[in-house]
């Protein structure tokens, strides 16, 4: 008995041990593949939106506050990251098969990895966007007039705890990559992403 | 003997001339020190003008009263017509392209802006607070 319970709490503790490591290195790897040198390891990645990224906002601006790839393209919390970690599996896949591994098939892939990444944002309602960028931290008054005169609405909607109607990502489209060819159309013609969209264009008339 | 002496005197009133010359010639540069760093000008930002800048001239192409830093022209997209197209020049309250840009140069009317005019930068400028270069007093026609 006393064999046997000894045996147990050293086993409660190798598995502590055995946990702890398991653990870290599970998150430490998956921390190691949200860096930008992850990301850019990649010449798919590195000679094309990486390129264009730097010449956006979001790479260099008067403040010196850098946004790089997993900032908008990995959620930060645990759960969402996950998610997209395994999703991310089919990126792998693509990366084997060669997808886009010249710059002609990336182009020609462009406007369905673009449209890939709108749905997402459009579908969290910019998450990642608001990482960094919220409302109740945002002074209108510092903005350009036309700029606030546009947020103004969807502040109110945050403060009176309104659905929104649109989402970050409905106006500010191709502000860190170049924009696919045929974009205009291909968003009015997806469901998901022209939704609420007619309305902006018919209260801007007013 | 007599050939060699007026060949040299010439020489000699050449090299004198062209020296003279150089005197008065002046770098570029004025008389600022060949190992110093050249003057660096005053850094000036784009200017922003609600309502835009008069034309100086009756067919003037309306110079843009806002930045363009993060604006791109390219054989796939121009972003300029985010705002200033026929589809989107209400919603943001922008400017539409004149009617001329939708011409082509057999004098077809298009449903979409030209190809010749397709390079928005090329008649339109951004503008920055500049010193005049010259003095000068012009005033565009009213």
């Amino acid at each position: 008995m006393g064999k046997l319970k000894k045996w147990c709490s050293s086993m409660v503790f190798v598995g502590i041990g055995v946990g702890v490591l398991l653990w870290g290195g599970f998150n430490w790897s998956l921390e190691l593949t949200n860096t930008v040198e992850f990301c850019i390891s990649c010449h798919e990645m590195e000679s094309t939106v990486y390129q264009e990224l730097q010449e956006t906002i979001h790479w260099s601006n008067r403040t010196g506050v850098r946004a790089t790839c997993p900032d908008c393209h990995v959620p930060k919390e645990w759960t969402h990251k996950v998610y997209r970690k395994i999703r991310a599996s089919n990126e792998l896949y693509h990366k084997f098969l060669g997808t886009i591994d010249t710059p002609e098939k990336f182009e020609d892939y462009r406007l369905t990895m673009a449209m890939n990444e709108w749905k997402r944002m459009k579908s969290t309602n910019s998450r990642e966007c608001r990482n960094c960028h919220d409302f109740a931290s945002m002074d209108l008054d510092k903005q350009d007039e036309r700029s606030a005169e546009r947020h103004d609405p969807h502040v109110w909607e945050v403060e009176d705890g309104i659905e929104p109607s649109l989402t970050c990502i409905d106006c500010h489209k191709g502000i860190a990559h170049s924009l696919p060819e045929g974009w205009e159309e291909a968003v009015d013609n997806d469901p998901l992403l022209s939704a609420g969209l007619e309305a902006l264009q018919e209260v801007e008339k007013e | 003997m007599k050939k060699i002496i007026m060949t040299f005197i010439t020489g000699l009133a050449l090299v004198t001339a062209s020296m003279s010359t150089m005197a008065e010639i002046q770098s570029l540069r004025g008389a600022h020190a060949l190992d110093k760093p050249s003057e660096t000008l005053d850094k000036r930002k784009q200017i922003k003008q609600k309502d835009g800048f008069e034309r100086s001239y009756k067919i003037q192409p309306p110079m843009i009263p806002h930045t363009t830093e993060k604006d791109r022209i390219s054989l796939k997209n121009n972003s300029c017509m985010k705002c200033h197209s026929e589809k989107n020049h209400e919603k943001e309250k922008a400017p539409r392209i004149g009617d001329s840009h939708y011409i082509d140069r057999d004098g077809n009317k298009l449903s979409d802006l030209s190809s010749r005019r397709y390079f928005c930068t090329q008649c339109h400028a951004t503008q920055v607070d500049a010193d005049q270069l010259v003095e000068n007093d012009f005033v565009g026609a009213k």
